[in-house]
């Protein structure tokens, strides 16, 4: 699976624009993108949001990912 | 992944109606309570001493004869503030932005707080206070601010290691914007500069906060965000969670800006100090000082198109001002800044930046309509050099299903396209313009969001329904959730009371923000309702003595099913509800939810305008709304936010503006000076609503509060520059700004 990465989340990966991972939920994602790139941790912590075909989760880490999705990771959004 | 999508051709039988509001008659005859409109036995007032400066250390301050002053019940600094915020760096932010702590950031920073046994008790407090104060030097202007040997606002904000101004800078795009321009017939680019505004919600920022002696406490305020106001009290008071009850009263406006904390952590320290309750009520002038406006921004835009008009680069870098603290206002407009379009070469930059005034807050669509008002100037420009309909530029290259979005992901179904036809084929278009009349239009987006939600849905004997949420109602959404709750229980509309519970009623939901209140808390309010029809039926196959298998629930009735139960009676839900006591006792339904899923949302606008050559004067004489909303559940409500969302943006593309002197401080702090429109200043805002449903919602809601601030900026930009005949670069477009540039292409 690829997952896109943006904004100042890009600079936490090394400067990745995507990245192969495998895995089977957001929860499972985001752990492993840790694990592979700890800066990416502050961020987590502040605040992300990860796109599934199109679709943002801000807070649900259950989601399963089914293959061929398309995964972006992106920062968490506010609004007024 | 997604939600079932019967939502499609769905057919409603109350939802979608134009309902009385419940809170309407409270609203009109004065009984709605407000945030200033609640009393505690001997209560206290608080007032707040404020900076007279731009940027000072703080060297010393002397409350000793303040707090000598008989009926002073307590005086309160940072000293009495400690930092209990750990590691949470945007906790202490709010911490220092409630009360200042070595150093006075900005004019109206808040250095001092009484409380007394009434105001002139207080007044005369404030002034006994006395602070040392050594001026330091400010920056108020954003591209100033981001000069090398700017005076540096908060030194703990490194960029390379280094104090700096900038404290976040976002790109976004996809492509070769360089390589697009290469391919490119035509270029165009322009700079833009807006403004800094306020919210200017009508109620101004009010608590009565109360803490015992034993840790507990009590705050009424007027919030969008009760859970997220007792959090952040908690976590900066010391206090547990759960010992602070916060209750939110009605709200008269808030816009974003009532998201924040300001005044209430420090009530509840004098609270806590004076051991008496103590009401807190910011006047005018400190709303427009020491709350949270908008950013002003800087930002220059680049757009190259083939001669078709198919856009091959399109590029913005913009400069928000934050205020004197961090926020993300660079990343929310860089990802919204060309969301409208499908693009092969897109770059976007959002650059943060501090400066010497309040700390900014969100906006309604924060950070949007800056970027679009860059974007869609430039949009204009574009049609204007290729010589094509500007509505007929955007529709071809607009973004639809499928496309990749600048911010990333792809597009499901979304509505850009259809309001940019809706635009096209709209009269408004076609009327005919008078002298120093001009049109224009432009297009925006807002992503909207969900988030953490939890709704109770309780049936009393009568077989009326009280439903509680836990969102705040900024626009008719307890109306929109009764019309939901109706719909899945099969009861009149007027069968239904929702109401906003407290934090002790319901566990956490967000703050309402980002268009998400009926989107979440209608998910919420619907699986609640099938979680109370499931009780009904079982009480139903209780009273017919039958298995519940048997039972089916049919618009308010429950109904025996199968040959053996065909003569058995119906009942009625007010039936049912009457038997409850001796068939288990109370009927409810509950659910708790992280709605995710929001849909995005598109707003294309016209607009009319009158200008008036002699004076600068502009008189906005129609404006024509178009909005995807989803599904419309309350139509006048939601013609009410389309409506709204282009008021506030006439007022700020037209007049509204903070204005700072050379010393750094706000000198228009009152409507008086600071020029929002009234109904007199507006024409008639037409409206149409596109109903595009979200997929991921049961009804296909997506948010609407929000999206329709984001075009007026750019919509009445193109318009004012059509009638004046010169490209308007500067929002507020004010007469002295329209003069200067009259005189210029004069050649004065």
């Amino acid at each position: 699976m690829q997952v896109s990465v943006s904004g100042p989340l890009r600079a936490a990966a090394n400067g990745l624009e995507t990245i192969d991972i495998q895995a089977e939920t957001i929860r499972e994602l985001l752990r492993k993108l840790i694990e592979r790139y700890p800066k990416m941790e502050r961020h987590m912590k502040e605040g992300i949001a990860v796109s599934l075909d199109g679709t943002i989760y801000r807070d649900a880490r259950d989601i399963p990912i089914p293959p061929e999705t398309e995964v972006f990771l992106l920062p968490r959004i506010q609004g007024g | 992944m997604k939600h079932d999508n019967s939502y499609t051709d769905q057919e409603f039988k109350v939802v979608g109606t134009r309902v009385n509001r419940p809170d309407g008659v409270d609203k009109v005859t004065g009984r709605a309570k407000f945030g200033a409109d609640t009393f505690a036995p001997g209560q206290l007032v608080g007032l707040t001493l404020r900076s007279p400066h731009a940027h000072a250390k703080i060297k010393k301050i002397d409350t000793s004869r303040a707090e000598k002053l008989q009926g002073v019940k307590a005086v309160l600094t940072a000293e009495d503030l400690p930092d209990l915020t750990g590691d949470d760096s945007e906790n202490f932010d709010i911490l220092e932005n409630c009360m200042a702590r070595d150093r006075a950031l900005y004019h109206g920073h808040a250095v001092a707080a009484v409380a007394a046994i009434d105001a002139s008790t207080a007044k005369k407090a404030l002034k006994l206070i006395k602070v040392t104060y050594e001026k330091l030097p400010h920056v108020t202007d954003v591209d100033k601010a981001m000069e090398p040997d700017a005076p540096i606002v908060q030194p703990r904000n490194l960029q390379d290691g280094k104090p700096s101004n900038i404290s976040g800078r976002y790109e976004f795009g996809h492509g070769d914007i360089e390589a697009g321009l290469k391919d490119a017939d035509v270029v165009v680019e322009k700079s833009f500069k807006t403004e800094q505004t306020h919210q200017g919600y009508i109620e101004p920022h009010a608590c009565l906060a109360s803490v015992s002696p034993d840790g507990t406490g009590e705050l009424w305020v007027t919030t969008q965000g009760h859970f997220s106001f007792r959090n952040v009290c908690a976590a900066l008071l010391g206090m547990d969670i759960a010992k602070l009850k916060v209750t939110p009263s009605e709200i008269g406006g808030g816009f974003g800006g009532k998201t924040h904390v300001w005044i209430e952590p420090v009530a509840l320290a004098l609270s806590r100090k004076a051991n008496r309750p103590v009401k807190m009520v910011m006047s005018r002038e400190e709303v427009f000082k020491a709350s949270g406006p908008t950013c002003s921004t800087s930002m220059d835009v680049k757009i190259g198109a083939k001669k078709d008009g198919t856009i091959t680069s399109a590029f913005i870098e913009c400069r928000y001002m934050d205020g004197a603290f961090p926020g993300i206002w660079g990343m929310l407009g860089g990802m919204t800044a060309w969301a409208c379009y499908d693009l092969k070469n897109v770059k976007s930059i959002g650059i943060d930046v501090l400066c010497n005034r309040p700390k900014v807050a969100a906006y309604r669509a924060p950070s949007a309509p800056m970027m679009a008002f860059g974007v869609e100037s430039t949009m204009d420009m574009l049609a204007a050099e290729l010589k094509m309909d500007p509505v007929k530029l955007r529709l071809h290259n607009a973004a639809k299903e499928g496309t990749q979005s600048s911010y990333g992901p792809v597009y499901g179904p979304i509505g850009i396209g259809p309001t940019l036809e809706a635009v096209r084929d709209h009269p408004h278009l076609r009327a005919k313009l008078k002298k120093n009349q001009g049109r224009g239009m432009a297009c925006g987006f807002w992503f909207n969001i969900g988030g953490q939600t939890c709704t109770d849905l309780n049936i009393g004997v009568d077989g009326t329904v009280s439903l509680t949420v836990g969102t705040v109602d900024v626009g008719g959404s307890r109306a929109s959730l009764s019309l939901i709750a109706a719909e899945e229980l099969g009861v009149p509309y007027e069968h239904v009371r929702a109401s906003i519970g407290d934090t002790a009623s319901l566990g956490h939901n967000d703050t309402t923000e980002g268009s998400r209140g009926t989107f979440s808390s209608g998910m919420a309010t619907i699986f609640a309702a099938r979680e109370a029809v499931e009780v009904l039926k079982d009480r139903a196959a209780k009273m017919l003595e039958i298995p519940v298998e048997s039972v089916e629930w049919d618009n308010g009735v429950a109904k025996a099913i199968g040959s053996e139960h065909g003569n058995l009676p119906t009942l009625t839900l007010k039936e049912i509800a009457a038997a409850s006591p001796t068939t288990g006792g109370p009927i409810a339904g509950h659910h708790e939810v992280t709605a995710d899923g929001a849909g995005v949302s598109f707003a294309s606008h016209i607009v009319d305008v009158e200008v008036d050559p002699e004076t600068g004067s502009t008189r906005v004489i129609r404006y024509t709304v178009v909005q995807d909303a989803g599904k419309a559940i309350h139509p006048t409500y939601v013609e009410g936010q389309f409506q709204g969302a282009a008021a506030q943006g006439i007022g700020w593309a037209l007049n509204e503006e903070y204005i700072y002197g050379d010393d750094g401080c706000l000198q228009n702090p009152g409507f008086l000076d600071y020029r929002m429109p009234v109904c007199s200043d507006l024409p008639f805002i037409d409206t149409k609503i596109l109903e595009i449903p979200n997929p991921n919602h049961p009804y296909g809601v997506r948010g609407v509060g929000e999206t329709s601030i984001v075009p007026p900026l750019a919509a009445i930009g193109n318009a004012v520059s059509n009638a004046v005949g010169v490209r308007m670069n500067h929002v507020p477009m004010s007469p002295p700004r329209i003069l200067k540039a009259l005189d210029e292409l004069a050649g004065m």
